[in-house]
C-alpha cells in the first residue's frame, strides 16, 4: 500500500498548506480503499475486535454517560419556560426526546467519542510507527494493517451505536429529573409521551448515521497514526489532527445524512 | 566454491535529491557474519530495510538464495520474511504486550502451535538469551540491554536462516555491549544463521565479524576482514577505526 504522504513543515505557506490538504484527502481515500480490501481478507480477527470494543466502551462509558445526563437535564430545563409561555408543557417529553434522539445524542456522543477515541488510536498507532513496532510486524510477516487498523475500525463502527442508545436513555432520565423538579409530571405520563412521539423515521436514521460516525472516528485515527512521522512531535500531531479531522468529517456527514433522511422520510422534515 | 545466500547487485536508493545508496554490490555467504560499517546517515540501515522489503530500492537487485525479492507479491515476500529475523536499533518491542506475548506473537500469527508448545518455545528461547526471569515483564520494565536481548529472542524464535542486526550495541555500556556481541556470535554458531550486522562499534565487529565493508558517500569504499580494514592507509578508515583525528 502506497499512501500519499507529505512531510510536515513548520511555517508552511498557503500553497504548501493547500497541497497538504489535498495529499490528506488522497491519502485518506487510499487508506479507505485498503481498509475495504483487507476487511474481506480472511481470517477475521474476532478476538481483537472484541478486545477493542470492550476497551473503547469502557473508556468512554462514563464520560458519555455524564454528558448524556447533563444534555437531557439542561434541554428540559431550557425548554420548559418556553413551552410554559404557550401553555404547552405537556409537549415537553416529546420535544426533548425528539431533539435528543434525532440529533443531539448521536452528534454529541460522536464528537466526544472522536475526542476520546480518535486521538487515542492516532497516538497509539503513531507511537508504534515511530518506534518501528509496525516495521517489526511487517518483517515478522504479520499484516500490521489488518492487525492494527481493521480490528479497531470495526470496533469503533459497532460500539458507537451502542453508546448512542445508552446516551439516549441517560438523557431521558436527566430530562425526567429536570421535569419533576419544575412540574409534577409522573414517570408513566413522561414515558408514554416519549414513546408515542417517537416514530421509525426518528430512531432508525439517527442510529444508522452513528455507524458512519463510528467508522469515521476509527479510520481517521488509524490513518493519522499509520502515516505519522517525525518522532514524538509526530505522535502529538497525529493525535490532535485526528480529532480535528474526525470532528469535521462527522459534522459534514451529519449534514448529508440529515438531508438524505428528510428526503427519504419527508414526514419527519 | 560456496554459493552466496544474499546477493546485492548495483543497489540504488535515494530520498528526494539525496542519494543514500549508489550502486552497492555485495555477496554474503552461508553461515557468515557480515559487518556493514559506516558513519551515521550513510545508509547502513536503509540497506537492511531494502533487504527485508521495508524499503523499495530505486534500482539494482536483491537475491536471496538466488531468487530476486524485489517486485514480489506480499504473500510471497512474507514467506521469505519468515526465514529472516531482524533486530531493530531500539528493539521495537510491542509496548502493549508482555515479554511472553511479544515472543508468542509471530508464532501465533504465522504458525500453529499448541499452548504447551508455545510456552516451551518461549522459555527455551528466553533461556538462550539468559532472560527467562523476565517472561512476564512489560517492555517498560526492561533496561536497554534487556530490551535488546528480548528483541533478539523475538527475532530468533521463528528459527530464521538469515539474521539482520541494526546497530545491536548502540546506546549500551561497554560491558553489556560485549555481552550482546558474544551472544550474537553464540547464537549464530548454535542456530547456523547467516547474519548482516550494521554497526559502528569496532569491539562488536571484532568479536563477531567474518568479513566487513565500509560505506561512505553512498558507496562501498573497502571490503575485507576487520584486520584488513583497521590496518588500511585510507584516511577515512583511519579516522573511523583509530583514536587519532586525521585531517585532509
Amino acid at each position: 500500500m502506497n499512501i500519499p504522504k507529505i512531510t510536515y513543515k513548520r511555517n508552511a505557506n498557503f500553497n504548501e498548506k493547500l497541497q497538504s490538504f489535498f495529499v490528506n484527502i488522497s491519502g485518506l481515500t487510499v487508506f479507505n480503499i485498503e481498509f475495504f480490501k483487507q476487511l474481506f481478507t480472511l481470517p477475521v480477527d474476532i478476538e481483537q475486535i472484541k478486545k477493542h470494543m470492550s476497551e473503547l466502551g469502557v473508556k468512554t462509558f462514563s464520560i458519555v454517560g455524564i454528558m448524556g445526563f447533563i444534555l437531557g437535564f439542561v434541554l428540559a430545563l431550557q425548554s420548559y419556560p418556553v413551552l410554559e409561555r404557550f401553555g404547552a408543557t405537556d409537549f415537553l417529553p416529546a420535544t426533548v426526546s425528539l431533539s435528543i434522539i434525532r440529533e443531539l445524542a448521536p452528534i454529541l456522543t460522536a464528537l466526544i467519542f472522536a475526542g476520546r477515541v480518535s486521538s487515542g488510536i492516532g497516538a497509539e498507532i503513531s507511537s508504534m510507527r515511530v518506534s518501528e513496532q509496525i516495521d517489526a510486524m511487517e518483517v515478522s510477516a504479520i499484516n500490521p494493517f489488518k492487525y492494527l487498523v481493521v480490528s479497531r475500525v470495526i470496533a469503533t463502527t459497532f460500539i458507537l451505536p451502542i453508546l448512542t442508545i445508552y446516551v439516549i436513555m441517560i438523557s431521558l432520565i436527566g430530562a425526567f429529573i429536570a421535569v419533576i423538579m419544575t412540574d409534577n409530571m409522573s414517570l408513566i405520563y413522561f414515558m408514554n409521551a416519549v414513546i408515542s412521539s417517537i416514530a421509525f423515521g426518528d430512531f432508525i436514521p439517527a442510529l444508522i448515521k452513528t455507524y458512519f460516525f463510528g467508522y469515521i472516528v476509527g479510520i481517521v485515527g488509524a490513518y493519522k497514526g499509520y502515516t505519522a512521522d517525525g518522532g514524538t512531535e509526530g505522535v502529538g500531531r497525529a493525535s490532535t489532527t485526528a480529532v480535528v479531522m474526525a470532528s469535521l468529517l462527522i459534522l459534514l456527514v451529519d449534514m448529508v445524512m440529515v438531508k438524505i433522511t428528510v428526503w427519504l422520510w419527508p414526514s419527519i422534515g | 566454491m560456496k554459493k552466496p545466500i544474499i546477493e546485492i547487485k548495483n543497489l540504488e536508493k535515494s530520498f528526494g535529491e539525496l542519494r543514500i545508496l549508489n550502486k552497492i554490490s555485495l555477496d554474503v555467504f552461508e553461515g557468515e557474519n557480515f559487518i556493514v560499517f559506516g558513519q551515521s546517515g550513510t545508509g547502513k540501515s536503509v540497506l537492511l530495510k531494502c533487504i527485508v522489503g521495508l524499503l523499495i530500492p530505486d534500482g539494482g537487485d536483491i537475491l536471496l538464495n538466488g531468487k530476486s525479492i524485489l517486485n514480489l507479491p506480499t504473500n510471497e515476500l512474507n514467506e521469505i520474511r519468515k526465514s529472516m529475523g531482524f533486530l531493530f536499533q531500539g528493539a521495537a518491542l510491542y509496548d502493549s504486550m508482555s515479554v511472553r506475548e511479544n515472543l508468542q506473537f509471530p508464532l501465533i500469527r504465522n504458525y500453529y502451535f499448541s499452548k504447551e508448545e508455545l510456552d516451551h518455545k518461549v522459555i527455551s528461547t528466553l533461556n538462550m538469551v539468559g532472560l527467562e526471569s523476565a517472561i512476564d515483564k512489560m517492555p517498560s520494565e526492561l533496561s536497554g540491554g534487556m530490551r535488546k536481548r528480548i528483541g533478539l529472542a523475538r527475532a530468533i524464535i521463528t528459527d530464521p536462516k538469515i539474521m539482520l542486526y541494526d546497530e545491536p550495541t548502540t546506546g549500551l555500556d561497554p560491558i553489556t555491549s560485549k555481552e550482546i556481541s558474544v551472544l550474537i556470535l553464540e547464537l549464530q554458531k548454535k542456530l547456523n544463521m547467516t547474519a548482516i550486522v550494521v554497526t559502528h562499534d569496532l569491539l562488536c565487529a571484532e568479536i563477531i565479524a567474518d568479513r566487513a565493508i565500509v560505506i561512505s558517500n553512498a558507496s562501498i569504499i573497502k571490503e575485507g576482514t576487520i584486520k584488513e580494514l583497521t590496518s588500511s592507509d585510507n584516511k577515512l578508515l583511519r579516522n573511523f577505526f583509530s583514536n587519532e583525528i586525521i585531517k585532509e
